[in-house]
């Protein structure tokens, strides 16, 4: 065949694909999701996707696995504004604002019609929720979701004198207990720090946590106005910067977020805040017995939610879309959501999968898999405005400069806020 | 007269695919981002409007920026002269008869292969506090442990380190491949001459490389304002802004923020800033360079 008659034929069979397709083959979907914890993550999903399929023969669901939260974000917004998103993403919650002002999602409210839909959508933990509705809609579908929690290493609690069974209650505690199991070899240097809190990544969901214990939200549920120099924010602040540099139990300056599971591993924290999401990794890596608890309180017990919700894409058809919600609502029912919690150590999204038979023998054999979804009750909306990236990196930029001593608590957050300040006003 | 049109003819012929490539993927973009930097970015409830320029002055007045050039700078004074220094030194090292040279040249080289991403994985546990590579050799002189990305002070320098250490291999062949192309008979003229070695080097070798400097030099400093994987895997230009590099910028306004027309000025003032440096380059230096 020469090349003129190969590309005549390519071309014509190209053009009898298409129709039928159109005609009647399944619908095709593809579904971007990212991965920020341990395991193998996308193997899982994968087969997730082939029991949909094989369940629902007229819809076929590719999934794609797109980086980080981050880069996952850039892909569907790029591929949106290109015209050819993909009909399922899973973003983090708090992009929630930013997808609806580049009027990339629609809300999942259309396809809500009969009662057993209905039930499905207010069968989600209330604190989900928070993140995945505003103005009346709801634009996402809680998946894997978070929240902080405190994990303890029981044999470093022993040594130091401590109950190994008991987490610190509160704040007080919970620095009398870090004090404790800071300990420094005979020229003074740190083997082990008491506790650890980590600033890189997402210090503003940290941060967040912390004012919250202390009676103080970072901004309104509008998205539109931040509080970050409220006083229960310096409160939660200044706690953080003592904790290492007055007390001397905390590791000095901005600690990596990445590594922090691997210091706990290593022994070079005791205590460490972090996602519940990294539950299976800490079960599968830790060389100690090891305890979770519900973070310190303050005034009040709090942390945020954190994670990723579904959500559904504006530029597509609407088949395509009818079938990502189809996709979308198996992935939270019952039966999935349980196991998809058991398998990384993200929540469940609703009560019933937790009424589920193999999530009470799995919390029968493994307890901590519960301290989580007991926390949420004490819950509250991730830190979500609209330029949520901006905003949160005002925060984060001055968080770190008062940890790492450059600007003192109050400046760093006056400076915080006024930049939040000057971005949001266009959008009161 | 008819066959000079019909050689350039053939000429633009030859030359179009390449063109093709060039405009669609270099010029294009460049010429779209002068464009667009001059526009507001678009929103979706806010189209896109011509301001005029008002994103440049919104880049005199950010102080974000001001502080990613000041590190960009630092980033530069720091990785090119070290790098070409030790470029210089290993190929010197390994142009002579060693035992093992091919394994040392292997081995210099090793890091320009690795890709940047796993580098700086790699790299990120190094600098590790406590445990890591950098701190237990600290810890065996007495030294405390050491912050190195988490403090101001020393993350911008801790990335430097990283990217010296990737370049200097890859300019090291260039000046590998100079070295072997200088007549021997120009060492042996210097030994009879009872040149020392140092001698031989400063008033022989190097004038002799100079183009090869040169070349690596306009690398170095494209380098220096292109690099920007590290950065992303080992600090996000953290902490507070301290290791944040002109690029780098550039896709958090870009790519995070989606302030397009912002990122295009950007992108716009960093390419005026790299032609002055390669017009400066060819145009001054180049008269001083010495062609063998």
């Amino acid at each position: 065949m020469d090349r003129r008659r190969f590309l005549v034929a390519t071309a014509a069979s190209a053009a009898l694909v298409r129709p039928s397709l159109a005609q009647g083959g399944p619908v095709k979907i593809s579904f971007f999701y990212p991965i920020a914890v341990g395991g193998a993550v996308t193997r899982l999903v994968d087969n997730l996707a082939k029991e949909f399929n094989r369940l629902n023969p007229d819809v076929e669901v590719t999934p794609v696995y797109a980086g980080t939260y981050q880069e996952t974000l850039v892909k569907v917004v790029t591929a949106h504004k290109s015209g050819t998103p993909p009909a399922l993403s899973c973003l983090l919650s708090t992009d929630m604002f930013t997808m609806i002002d580049d009027d990339a999602v629609i809300p999942i409210d259309g396809f809500v019609k009969t009662p057993a839909d209905k039930a499905w959508l207010s069968s989600f933990f209330p604190a989900f929720m928070a993140n995945s509705q505003t103005g009346g809609k709801t634009w996402g579908i809680p998946f894997q979701r978070s929240t902080i929690v405190l994990y303890w290493n029981k044999e470093a609690f022993r040594e130091a004198g401590l109950d190994p069974e008991k987490a610190p209650a509160n704040w007080d505690e919970h620095l009398a207990f870090a004090q404790k199991l800071t300990k420094r070899d005979a020229s003074g240097n740190v083997t082990q720090w008491g506790t650890q809190i980590p600033s890189t990544g997402f210090p503003y969901w940290l941060l967040q946590a912390l004012a919250l214990q202390a009676g103080d939200v970072l901004a309104n549920s509008a998205g539109n106005r931040t509080t970050f120099n409220a006083p229960g924010v310096a409160a939660g602040l200044q706690y953080w910067l003592d904790l290492g540099q007055k007390h001397k139990a905390h590791a000095p300056g901005i600690v990596e977020w990445g590594t922090t599971p691997k210091d706990f591993f290593e022994r070079k924290t005791a205590m460490m805040w972090t996602t519940t999401g990294n539950l299976s990794n800490v079960r599968a890596n830790a060389k100690f017995p090891f305890g979770v608890a519900m973070l310190p309180e303050q005034k009040r017990r709090g942390s945020p939610t954190g994670g990723g919700n579904l959500m559904i894409s504006k530029k597509v058809s609407p088949e395509q879309q009818q079938a990502a919600f189809r996709f979308a609502r198996w992935l939270t029912e019952p039966e999935i959501a349980a196991q998809w919690s058991i398998d990384t150590g993200y929540v469940a999204v609703s009560p019933a999968a937790y009424d589920t038979a193999r999530m009470k023998s799995y919390a029968q054999e493994f307890p901590p898999a519960l301290v989580a979804r007991d926390q949420l009750e004490h819950a509250t909306a991730e830190l979500s405005t609209h330029e949520n990236q901006r905003v949160t990196k005002a925060l984060t930029d001055n968080v770190q400069a008062a940890l790492s001593g450059s600007k003192t608590v109050q400046a760093a957050l006056n400076d915080a806020q006024t930049e939040a300040e000057r971005i949001l006003r266009p959008y009161r | 007269m008819k066959k000079s049109h019909s050689d350039a003819l053939i000429g633009w012929g030859l030359m179009a695919p390449a063109m093709l490539f060039l405009i669609a993927f270099t010029h294009w973009p460049a010429i779209a981002s002068i464009i667009e930097s001059v526009y507001s970015t678009p929103r979706a409830r806010r189209p896109s409007s011509f301001v005029g320029l008002d994103n440049y002055e919104q880049i005199l007045a950010d102080p974000v920026f001001w502080q990613s050039f000041t590190n960009n700078l630092w980033f530069a004074v720091g990785t090119i002269p070290a790098s070409i220094f030790l470029a210089i030194l290993m190929a010197l090292w390994v142009n002579d008869r060693i035992p093992g040279r091919t394994f040392a040249r292997m081995a210099y080289f090793t890091p320009t292969v690795l890709p940047m991403i796993a580098v700086a994985n790699i790299w990120l546990f190094f600098f590790t506090p406590q445990y890591g590579l950098l701190d237990q050799v600290m810890g065996l002189i007495g030294r405390p442990a050491t912050n190195w990305l988490g403090t101001k002070d020393t993350a911008l320098w801790a990335v430097i380190m990283v990217a010296v250490w990737k370049e200097a291999g890859f300019f090291m062949i260039f000046y590998l491949a100079a070295l072997q192309g200088i007549s021997p008979v120009l060492a042996e003229a210097a030994s009879l001459e009872g040149a020392s070695r140092w001698t031989f080097f400063r008033r022989v070798q190097f004038p002799l490389l100079m183009p090869t400097t040169l070349f690596v030099l306009i690398n170095a400093v494209i380098n220096a304002f292109r690099m920007v994987d590290h950065i992303i895997v080992m600090t996000r230009g953290g902490p507070d802004n301290a290791t944040s590099l002109l690029l780098f910028y550039i896709y958090q306004v870009g790519f995070n923020f989606w302030d397009t027309a912002y990122a295009a000025a950007l992108t716009v003032f960093m390419l005026v800033l790299l032609a002055g440096a390669a017009a400066i380059q060819y145009g001054w230096l180049e008269r001083k360079v010495h062609y063998s």
